[in-house]
This record gives C-alpha cells, sequence and structure tokens, in this order.
C-alpha cells in the first residue's frame, strides 16, 4: 500500500489544526465543591464549578434549589478566577439534598448545560 | 483518500470568510461521543480521519480467506443546526490467501442526515438519512460495486440520565443505533467467461439489506459531572467503554436472513478537540468470520476547533 498520500493529507491537516487560532472547546464541569453527588456534613457557604474552558459572564449563571424546587442560593452567581470558574453563595442550609443547576455559554459562543445534587447531613 | 483531503480542505477555506454555533452530540446534558462502527444518531460538523479496520474474512465460494484493512475518512458538515450532509472515502487493502494483494478505492459514499427530535430532558435524538454509495467511484478489484446503493435510515440516541436516583449507577448509560435498508440499484450482475470453447455464466445477485446496530455505552465524564465524583484520575474522567453490534440482514434475492456482524467491545477517550476509540471485532457466526479484527479510530470537533467559521452551521445558528 502506498502510505505517500495518506501522509501527504495527514501533515496537511496537522497544519490546519495547528493554525487553527480561535479553538475552544465546549465548556464541561470538570469539578464542583460540594462535589457531584457528593455529602458534606458542614453546610457549604457557596457552590463552586470549574469548567474545562472560559466563560461569558453575561450568559452563564447557576442556580441552587432545595427538595422543594425553592432557590436557596443568593441569586448572586457569578464567573471568577480564570474565567473558568462560577460560583454562587447560598444561604444558611439546613440538612436535605440540593440541586445544582447551571448553564454556561463557553468563549467559542457553544452553551451547555447540567445539573447535579449533594446532600447536607451533618 | 487525496480527493478527499482536498476537498476537506477547500471546504475548509471556502467556510473560513463566512460566518455563523451548535454542538457535536449533545443531547441536554449528555454528549454522545461519535462511534467507531454506528453511524451517529446527530447532525455535527466533525471529522473522522482515520477510521482504521483490520481483520480476515473467511473463505466464500471461490474466494479464498482474505486479510483486509480498510482506512477510511468521513467528513460531516452542518448545513442548518439539524441538517448536515457528509462525505466518505475509504481506501481497501485486500490480502487473500494465495493470492496476490490488492489496494484501491471504495466507492464513495455521501449522506444527508436530519436531526428530527431532540429532548434535552430526557436526553434523546431521532435523526432520518439517507445514504448513497456511488457506484463506479471505486476500484472493482478491490470489490467496490459499478452499482448505486440507497440506504434510506433512522437513528436513535438515548441516555438514561432520567432514570430515579436510585438507579444512579445506570445514569451514564446511553444507547443509540440506527436501522436502514440497503438499496442496490442493480438487482443482479451477470459475468460471463469464456476459456476455449466454454463458456461460463456466473450471476451475483444483490440482495436488499438490513443494516442495523446498536452501541451501548457508559460514560465515566457523565458520572462525575452529573451522578457522583467519584475521585477518578483526569485521564480516566474522560473515557467511555462501550459495545458496538453492528449487523446486515439480507431481506431477498436468495440470501434472506443470513445474518452477519459483529460484536465490538472498546473503548473511547474524549478530549477538547479530538477523541480516539479502539475496538475489537469479534465475528457473530462462522458465516461472518472465525478471525477477531480490531477497529481504530481518530475524530476531530471541527465545531470546536473552528468555532467562528467552518464547525459553524452554512446558514442560522
Amino acid at each position: 500500500m502506498n502510505a505517500r498520500p495518506l501522509a501527504r493529507g495527514a501533515l496537511a491537516l496537522a497544519v490546519v489544526l495547528a493554525i487553527a487560532g480561535t479553538a475552544a472547546g465546549h465548556a464541561f464541569l470538570d469539578r464542583a465543591e460540594p462535589r457531584v453527588g457528593g455529602r458534606v456534613r458542614t453546610p457549604p457557604a457557596q457552590v463552586m464549578l470549574w469548567f474545562t474552558e472560559r466563560l461569558e459572564p453575561a450568559y452563564s449563571g447557576v442556580q441552587v434549589v432545595n427538595q422543594a424546587g425553592q432557590r436557596v442560593d443568593r441569586d448572586d452567581g457569578a464567573v471568577g478566577g480564570d474565567g473558568r470558574q462560577l460560583r454562587a453563595s447560598l444561604t444558611p442550609l439546613p440538612p436535605g439534598t440540593y440541586r445544582v443547576v447551571w448553564r454556561v455559554l463557553s468563549v467559542d459562543t457553544h452553551v451547555t448545560e447540567g445539573d447535579f445534587t449533594f446532600q447536607v447531613a451533618p | 483518500m487525496r480527493r478527499l483531503v482536498s476537498l476537506a480542505l477547500s471546504l475548509l477555506v471556502l467556510t473560513l470568510v463566512t460566518s455563523p454555533a451548535g454542538a457535536h452530540g449533545l443531547a441536554g446534558k449528555r454528549f454522545f461521543p461519535s462511534t467507531l462502527a454506528i453511524e451517529d444518531p446527530f447532525v455535527s460538523d466533525e471529522l473522522t480521519l482515520p477510521n482504521v479496520l483490520h481483520i480476515k474474512r473467511p473463505a466464500s465460494g471461490d474466494e479464498p480467506a482474505t486479510r483486509e484493512t480498510e482506512i477510511s475518512g468521513e467528513l460531516s458538515k452542518r448545513i442548518t443546526r439539524f441538517f448536515g450532509i457528509s462525505i466518505e472515502g475509504e481506501l481497501a487493502h485486500l490480502d487473500p490467501d494465495g493470492a496476490p494483494s490488492k489496494t484501491g478505492f471504495g466507492n464513495l459514499e455521501i449522506g444527508l442526515k436530519w436531526q428530527a427530535f431532540t429532548s434535552a430532558e430526557h436526553e434523546a435524538l431521532v435523526s432520518l438519512g439517507l445514504g448513497w454509495e456511488v457506484g463506479g467511484t471505486g476500484r472493482k478489484a478491490t470489490e467496490a460495486e459499478s452499482f448505486d446503493v440507497v440506504t434510506p435510515s433512522v437513528f436513535f440516541g438515548k441516555g438514561f440520565g432520567d432514570l430515579p436516583d436510585s438507579l444512579w449507577i445506570l445514569k451514564p448509560l446511553a444507547l443509540t443505533g440506527s436501522a436502514g435498508v440497503a438499496i442496490p440499484t442493480r438487482s443482479r450482475t451477470r459475468t460471463v467467461t469464456v476459456e476455449g470453447d466454454e463458456v461460463e455464466e456466473e450471476i451475483e445477485r444483490h440482495p436488499h439489506v438490513l443494516q442495523w446496530g446498536f452501541a451501548l455505552q457508559y460514560s465515566l465524564p457523565y458520572l462525575t459531572s452529573f451522578v457522583r465524583d467519584v475521585g477518578l484520575p483526569s485521564f480516566f474522567r474522560r473515557l467511555i467503554p462501550l459495545v458496538e453490534v453492528e449487523l446486515q440482514t439480507p431481506l431477498d434475492r436468495g440470501q434472506s436472513g443470513h445474518t452477519t456482524g459483529t460484536v465490538n467491545p472498546g473503548i473511547i477517550w474524549a478530549g477538547r478537540f479530538f477523541q480516539v476509540g479502539v475496538e475489537a471485532v469479534v465475528p457473530i457466526n462462522e458465516r461472518t468470520g472465525k478471525n477477531v479484527g480490531v477497529r481504530a479510530m481518530l475524530h476531530f470537533f471541527l465545531d470546536d476547533l473552528f468555532p467562528t467559521s467552518f464547525g459553524r452551521p452554512l446558514f442560522g445558528k
């Protein structure tokens, strides 16, 4: 099999990909505090989410709700850190299960969304 | 393959000067990776290059057992947010037992796909597609047919993130699949061989073939981002183990019900801009073969590599 055309194609592709200067992936949740699905003894004062890409602050948000669907965050969700972090402060949380719901726009204009729960169980 | 790469590059240049975003295989929070054997249920701006299959096919009739290596590439491009086209080319290397090896292109394949239904809440997708294998564009010696084959298909994807919380361990599961009927534009091929005074006529019949299959996948990214962070190292957080089942069932013309196919257990690693995958290819019966093959794929997310140009639909957002 003649591998030359394939090698040339691969080289051309590598060059094109290397000059893709505006490249930025979808923003996926990398980790969170409290941890996704985790259980904490002490009620957290805030939730912090770290994403894989930088976010557009104006179009990225997070809410935290209790099992009754009532908001328990202080409606102050904001992008911080190096632009990959989203945080919101919380009202004092009684024991229970809470859902963190986020929706973000990465700087490459792709929207991603998700949610997870954590438990407060002293 | 060179033609395919040239076409890809031409399209790139053309669209770099146009504008308008969207997503790869997303339904709500579910990311469906591109599977190696089963066609994806979503439209996308993505490039597979290469997808390599190596397997030994069994002897059939006068044909000896053959070691086969296929190297293919596919470019998928969204025209609108939910409508896309694809073009696929393949280079085949056949190495028959006791005979000289042959190398040549397969027929060009063009696909249209409409993502007709998307449910973010239920992580579900349904698409309708039409594939067209363009007869005569490949090399006959490497088994490219001289006639066209048209394949209307339905594709689906379903994530199980909507299961009750008590079944949290199953939420990262997802199933994708497809079913279509390959309709050849010629019912049979007649071959006449003259040897001395003897004239031999051979008729090969081309049945309609049900092409169906599914991929069952367990997404560790989904587990750690949406269900439970179990503290996996970052490399493992991007792994998606899967099993693909790819089947072909002739429906008529004397071959009805003679199903062939493979079961392909493997794994995909999905990064920011590309994914890589590798699978074993295990024949389901002796008709398909006795030897285990291997398939590997490198796949680029053009919507992330070129978010403001080639990675967007040509029209709309």
